[in-house]
């Protein structure tokens, strides 16, 4: 009832006059503003509640000691050789399967985008299958996996039978091994996130730049790729974090050992209670936040340098 | 004369040989596009068949015992009469996990929409400024993982379950809220950038509507489309979630699979592929209702 | 073959002789001249463009199918433009003119026939070899480079070096009157300045042909004058031959030396605006240019007769006791009753009167019934034009007129 009061407020104030009635149009859309906060509260508190509160934890609880006091001394625990192998194991995967992510993906986008048919049965099916195993597959995919080539898998059995050789059962969490799990969900991720970039790609451009002249390589070099480059690179940016945050394909793949920093954050809350871990989960979690912190701002770099022409 | 000149001067020979034949003009636009279908073809091909290969992988294992070899559709079999014991598996954990899966999924969406779309709706009309601050605020899970956030929720739940409520995994929803906000978020923004609620809202004032029949009768339906398409992608996150349930020790569809994948792969590998294809055809059923949506729309 | 883009590219003109052709371009004295004079003018021009240069083309009996299609789009489609001149192929959607454009272009290919540039057999070249620039309808501008660098485009891939090709840019920039835009980004221009700077973009190549997809159909009423205007004065200023592709009647009759007019994958007609309207030579040709009224009369072929006047008939009219001749609204007299002294004209009700300012259009309904008989049943509606001073004074909706048609050449179908 508020916002509908204050609704009619201006509009009043505008017929009567501004300086005669200067004073309430004030008031009147103070009034609207108040009103306006007032919807948005329950959206705010709730997210201070779960989204705010625990990233307050988490940044809190790495600088405590146990009884509460301020030390720098848990990130100690952060340079120990252990830890800084899986933050190195965790940044190799993500760059790796990002780049043949975004590689791959995006050639796959290309290719569902030109010469077809812009609501054409491929794409949307292509589309539908990406979405799910980019953003719902977790457990689901490390039984992918399990049932390819892991020690019963149905690709270790005919590699055996065909050649002979035996797949080492632990080449899932060997590097190669974890980046082709990851490139399962980073090329459907990058194919969701890059279809539309492809599709504002205008078929005009390509015609305006063989008129003028220009050759196939010319058109993909001088205009096809420079505008493509921006969406590329955050789209690069944007699967790095989603691989360097990703927990539960590698959690179910192999749970006892704390090769990647998310392995490493079970770890550490599992032995909460043990005095030499103390904080170490809020540790990890709070390095966990600066890297993928620092990636997102480059991102926006990225999107506001192009922003000039976009 | 130059360069450029004796191209065209060969070409045209070329051509003019063509004529003499009596064959058609150089179709050079048609023999791109079929380069170009060819190179799609095998981009297509080599994408499509890594990403198929582990799952009809998971097909053959649910059917092929891995240890005796024998094929059979027993763990099928299992899923769909609900009785585990020829595979001497107990399926009560994963029923179990199932309930409480589509428990969660009905009301994340309820708090969600609820959360999300008045609110969203005022600040679209109201205040820009705002706005941007609910976009930042919602699509910050996306830089905040869930295993960090999951670090954080520990003692909030502890708190939770020991002096509020209880240790029923549903109040997960409350966390899972916050993991689908992003993606609800963004499918809400389509919606509202593409109609001009406004007008519309000043329209229906004009008109003498209150507010509460605004919103129910003007807003929603037009929103409609995005609203579906925010509830579904939700349920699918919900439907796939390991890591915040599993670090908090609650059970759901996930952890059920999980822990059932430890006794009995080949049944969790064989619900794994069932709940995959629920999710693609989930998606596939948005697109095709809201492709019926628009054409009835565009039909009127 | 004088203004071979290339000339612009191996063997640049000297900056010095390229300016001075800009400072005795007759453009400058054309601005503001209208109508007739521009026609003349223009004739002027053609001849020193030939010198300068311009492609000639000829498209001759080019077949073009859309795969999975059976329909010609263009059908034995034959086409001869002279070099610097401008022509425009009109017509409505899916008549082939932007097929016939495209393929001109080799944006598409053909099946059958061939195309010929300035002499040269360019069926089987590909597009970027064709030395000729598009402007497209919109959205063609590369939006990661400012207007200055899309401009340079084309001398880039040409491997000019950078002086010199900022140098040209800036001076077709400057000729499009959008000099001090070059920094800016496309979003960053209105849809006129955009298309403008396409113009510039296509020019700066110095093409041998300039193609011209309805560069002003996103645009608004005014700028599309505007430009269109302008368009055609740059047009003349460096006689670049000019395929002119438009829906719009007005704009074609505004730009063109001459317009083909173009129905089912063919020209109907080719000819100067002015014969186009007032000789057309088919049906079709006479309905989509400017209003004409279909009206029943007898004919031998050379002669007609209607509502008892006697007309001459055009080159192609058919003979028979039931014809339709086609007149123009202006080629028909209105009077009131009691002032006909004679007895040809029939007698017709006023429905609706227009005032178009110096003109007056006047929609009638002859009541006579026999020439519902003859129009199917249907009422016979007939549109008069006439000056305004002319009309008759009082003239109102419901009021008895006499009309009768002048004895002007028409054409009978």
């Amino acid at each position: 009832m508020t916002a509908a009061i204050a609704q009619n407020g201006p509009a009043a104030a505008k017929v009567a006059g501004p300086s005669a009635n200067s004073s309430s149009s004030t008031l009147a859309r103070h009034r609207q503003e108040l009103g306006t906060f007032a919807v948005t509260l329950p959206f705010f508190a709730y997210t201070a509640c779960f989204l705010l509160a625990p990233t307050v934890i988490v940044v809190i609880g790495a600088f405590q000691t146990r009884d509460g006091g301020f030390t720098l001394a848990n990130f100690n625990k952060l340079f120990e050789p252990n830890t800084l192998s899986a933050f190195v194991t965790s940044i190799l995967v993500s760059i790796a399967s990002s780049v043949i992510g975004t590689v791959v993906g995006g050639l796959a986008s290309y290719a569902l985008v030109i010469g077809a048919k812009p609501n054409g049965l491929m794409r949307r099916l292509v589309s539908a299958i990406s979405s799910v195993l980019a953003q719902f597959g977790g457990v689901m995919l490390a039984f992918a996996f399990i049932a390819t080539i892991g020690i019963n898998g149905i690709g270790t059995m005919l590699i055996k039978t065909l050649t002979g050789f035996t797949v080492n059962p632990n080449w899932l969490s060997s590097l190669p091994g974890l980046v082709t799990v990851y490139c399962y969900f980073q090329i459907p991720l990058m194919i969701i996130i890059f279809l539309p970039a492809v599709d504002s790609i205008r078929p005009q451009w390509r015609e305006a730049c063989e008129s003028l002249g220009g050759n196939t390589f010319q058109y993909w070099t001088r205009v096809a790729l420079p505008i493509l480059a921006p969406r590329f690179i955050s789209a690069f940016l944007l699967l790095f974090a989603s691989a360097f945050s990703a927990y539960a394909t590698a959690a179910a793949l192999f749970s006892q050992r704390s090769i990647l920093v998310p392995l490493m954050i079970q770890g550490a809350m599992r032995n909460e209670m043990d005095p030499n871990q103390q904080g170490f989960a809020q540790v990890l979690a709070f390095a966990m936040i600066i890297v993928v912190a620092i990636v997102m701002l480059l991102s926006h770099a990225v999107e506001k340098r192009a922003g000039r022409w976009q | 004369m130059n360069e450029t000149s004796a191209t065209v001067a060969t070409v045209a020979a070329k051509s003019a040989m063509a004529g003499e034949t009596g064959t058609k003009p150089p179709q050079l636009r048609a023999a791109r596009i079929r380069k170009q279908s060819i190179i799609k073809f095998v981009i297509l091909f080599i994408t499509l068949a890594f990403l198929f290969v582990p799952l009809i992988a998971m097909l053959v294992f649910t059917l092929r015992h891995p240890l005796s070899g024998r094929w059979s559709a027993a763990p099928w079999i299992a899923i769909f009469t609900g009785n585990g014991e020829s595979l001497g598996a107990d399926l009560t954990v994963l029923w179990q996990g199932i309930g409480t899966s589509l428990a969660l999924c009905a009301v994340t969406v309820v708090i969600m929409l609820l959360l999300m779309v008045p609110t969203m709706v005022i600040v679209h009309i109201r205040s820009k400024a705002l706005e941007r601050a609910i976009e930042w605020v919602a699509t910050l899970p996306l830089t905040i993982p869930a295993i960090v956030l999951v670090v954080g929720l520990g003692p909030i739940y502890r708190w939770l379950s020991a002096d509020v409520l209880s240790t029923n995994p549903i109040w997960l929803c409350f966390a899972y809220v916050i993991l689908v906000m992003p993606f609800a978020f963004r499918a809400i923004a389509v919606g509202l950038n593409s109609i001009d609620v406004k007008t519309l809202v000043e329209a229906s004032r004009s008109l003498g509507a209150s507010w509460p029949k605004v919103f129910f009768r003007v807003i929603i339906p037009n929103l409609w489309q995005s609203i579906l398409s925010a509830s579904f992608i939700s349920i699918a996150v919900v439907l796939g979630e390991y890591t915040v349930a599993s670090l908090l020790g609650r059970m759901n569809l996930q952890v059920a699979l999980y822990q059932l994948g430890q006794s009995n792969s080949q049944i969790s590998t064989a619900m794994s592929l069932l709940a995959l294809l629920f999710g693609v055809v989930l998606l596939v059923a948005l697109d095709l209702i809201s492709d019926a949506m628009r054409k009835t729309r565009e039909g009127k | 073959m004088t203004l071979d883009s290339t000339t612009a590219t191996s063997a640049p003109v000297s900056p010095a002789a390229e300016e001075e052709a800009f400072k005795n371009d007759p453009t400058a004295t054309l601005e503001g001249v209208r109508g007739k004079d521009v026609t003349k003018a223009a004739k002027a021009l053609l001849k020193d463009s030939a010198k300068r240069g311009g492609g000639s083309i000829q498209m001759q009996d080019v077949v073009k199918i859309y795969p999975g299609s059976t329909k010609r789009a263009l059908d034995d489609f034959n086409l001869d433009i002279k070099p610097g001149e401008m022509v425009v192929l009109l017509g409505g959607s899916g008549c082939g003119k932007s097929t016939a454009l495209r393929s001109l272009a080799g944006l598409e290919d053909i099946q059958g026939g061939r195309i010929m540039v300035g002499g040269q057999d360019v069926t089987g070249v590909p597009v970027n070899k064709r030395e000729m620039a598009m402007v497209f309808q919109a959205y063609s501008l590369f939006p990661h480079m400012t207007a200055l660098e899309n401009v340079e485009f084309g001398l880039e891939v040409r491997g000019v070096s950078k002086e010199e090709r900022r140098k040209i840019a800036m001076e077709q920039l400057d000729l499009v009157g959008l000099a001090d835009q070059a920094k800016k980004y496309t979003q960053q221009m209105s849809g006129g300045q955009q298309q403008r700077v396409a113009l510039a973009r296509a020019l700066a190549v110095k093409p041998r042909v300039l193609l011209l997809d309805e560069p002003l159909s996103a645009l608004d009423a005014k700028v599309r004058v505007q430009l269109r205007d302008q368009i055609r004065r740059i047009q003349l200023s460096t006689g670049t031959t000019t395929v002119f592709v438009t829906h719009d009647q007005e704009e074609a009759l505004a730009v063109a030396d001459r317009i083909g007019v173009m129905n089912n994958g063919k020209i109907e007609q080719i000819a100067a605006p002015q014969d186009l309207y007032q000789r057309p030579a088919t049906e079709y040709v006479a309905t989509f240019i400017g209003l004409t009224n279909r009206l029943p009369g007898a004919s031998n072929g050379e002669e007609a007769v209607v509502f008892g006047q006697r007309m001459p008939l055009l080159a192609g009219s058919a003979a028979g006791d039931a014809v339709a001749v086609l007149v123009r609204p202006e080629n028909l007299a209105l009077s009131l009753p009691g002032q006909h002294d004679s007895n040809i004209g029939e007698h017709a009700r006023v429905e609706v009167i227009h005032f178009l300012g110096s003109l007056v259009r006047v929609d009638t309904v002859i009541t006579s019934g026999e020439f519902q008989r003859w129009n199917k049943g249907e009422q016979l509606k007939v549109t008069v034009q006439l000056p305004a001073n002319e009309l008759p004074a009082g003239l109102a909706a419901g009021d008895e007129v006499i009309v009768t048609p002048r004895p002007v050449a028409a054409l009978a179908c």
